[in-house]
């Protein structure tokens, strides 16, 4: 049987939502669409295996089941919209605190706000630490959900600009959005959601 | 070593105490006069019936009767460790948790100073077993509800960094590691507290009653010493034991959190 690239999903769905049935390319990123409340972080959480679910995930021919559920989610990272912190200070909370110091200028972080307490960030730049603190982990696929809901637009284009970099790296994105001038620039790939359905948008 | 017998007219003046207290109560609308008649005078029927009862318990010295009185102190705490707990677990997992935190945490430590320290004849002697049990399981109905209930009470507040942690891959130990030490930490403070402050700012509870009751003070210290030793491991371990059994049920084996087994 040929590998099968990618984050392929199948027939992947909660008591209440799905099955859906998609996949995903590494180097590539996916905008995700829909109405409030119709499932969207659901799908995201679910693919991270954060929500219970049926049906089966798998990462470049790999089912998700065949590896402890942490080490599924060090490769298919979810970042939620709300960020939450369990220690202190900034630098506490970073798998890799040389990486994150690298990284966060292109964010517009100044990087001595690894040792400061987290209670002391703004929201917008703890929303942009939790971008880092994921990124440092050397996921093989991101799943942002509305990642620049909190950004200035200055700080909005430098984050796609770091998302754009990573992906000519080879990392996959699955991103939610309600911002559509966003979901353009960032997005190969379009899907609506649905209820019960997800349909992609060709253009 | 006679034993000074109290009268009920020593006990009285002791009642006219509370009184006065809830009528100050009463005075300065403080609104705890209710609570301090209705507990005490629960206290004193309580206790006088549990003298009568033992009483006949340990003349009859039968092995199924204090069995039997040991497991109904063991059902009672097993209930009343989770009865106020502000938040309440599905099904019967909260009075399960209890259970296994009274049972696992009691009987291991009872036994023990039966065994060793003790060692009446026979081991499971009415007069040395069930005040003991009695004893321990008090600290570790402490100890486990506070741990219970820390935990309770943290886990749904503290869902987003839980979830940020299992998202980052963290194994459902590690996501949970704060709030775990802080629930044991909680459970144990209070017999911490009773060790560090034995003697000094008190004289604990047990050694009062003996000096008082006409022992003499480095034998009832001996006592005091072996209980408050044995009652911080008790209190620890239930708090442990209700802590990760928490965690476990308030998890799953993919390492998700599941606040859908809260009610």
């Amino acid at each position: 049987m040929p590998r099968q690239e990618g984050l392929i999903v199948q027939n992947m769905g909660s008591a209440v939502r799905g099955p859906f049935s998609v996949s995903f390319d590494l180097g590539s990123c996916a905008v995700l669409q829909g109405p409030s409340g119709v499932g969207k972080s659901l799908f995201l959480r679910m693919i991270a295996d954060l929500d219970p679910n049926t049906g089966t995930v798998t990462l470049d021919g790999t089912d998700r089941t065949a590896m402890p559920a942490p080490m599924w989610r060090r490769l298919v990272t979810y970042v939620a919209a709300e960020s939450g912190w369990w220690a202190e200070t900034v630098a506490e909370h970073m798998r890799d605190v040389a990486a994150a110091r690298a990284l966060m200028p292109d964010l517009g972080l100044d990087p001595d706000l690894l040792d400061a307490p987290v209670a002391r960030l703004s929201t917008g730049e703890r929303q942009r630490s939790a971008l880092v603190r994921a990124v440092v982990g050397r996921p093989r696929f991101l799943l942002l959900d509305e990642p620049t809901s909190a950004l200035d637009a200055a700080s909005r284009d430098r984050v796609e600009t770091m998302l754009g970099g990573l992906k000519s790296t080879g990392l996959g994105f699955v991103i939610v959005s309600h911002d559509s001038k966003q979901a353009e620039r960032l997005g190969d790939r379009h899907f609506v959601m649905a209820q019960d359905n997800l349909t992609e948008i060709l253009s | 070593m006679t034993p000074v017998a109290l009268s009920p007219a020593d006990l009285a003046v002791a009642a006219m105490l509370v009184v006065a207290s809830a009528a100050l109560s009463l005075v300065l609308s403080l609104g705890v006069h209710r609570p301090l008649l209705v507990s005490a005078g629960r206290l004193v029927i309580q206790l006088v019936l549990v003298g009568l009862v033992l009483r006949v318990i340990f003349a009859s010295a039968s092995m199924w009767v204090t069995f039997g009185v040991i497991a109904i102190m063991l059902a009672a705490a097993s209930r009343e460790m989770g009865a106020r707990s502000p938040r309440r677990l599905k099904g019967l997992w909260h009075l399960g948790i209890g259970t296994l935190s009274i049972l696992g945490a009691t009987l291991p430590v009872a036994l023990i100073v039966l065994l060793t320290a003790l060692k009446p004849t026979p081991w499971y002697d009415a007069r040395h077993a069930i005040p003991l049990v009695g004893i321990i399981l008090g600290t570790v109905m402490n100890g486990g509800s506070l741990a219970l209930n820390t935990i309770l009470s943290s886990v749904a507040r503290d869902r987003l960094a839980i979830e940020a942690r299992l998202a980052l891959g963290a194994t459902r130990q590690e996501a949970f590691r704060p709030i775990l030490r802080q629930a044991v930490r909680t459970g144990v403070t209070p017999t911490v507290n009773q060790m560090a402050a034995a003697g000094i700012i008190t004289l604990p509870g047990i050694m009062t009653g003996q000096v008082l009751a006409g022992m003499d003070p480095l034998d009832a210290a001996r006592y005091q010493i072996l209980l408050l030793l044995v009652l911080s491991t008790a209190g620890f371990l239930g708090a442990v034991i209700a802590s990760y059994a928490a965690l476990h049920r308030l998890t799953d084996h993919r390492h998700r959190l599941r606040l859908d087994a809260l009610v």
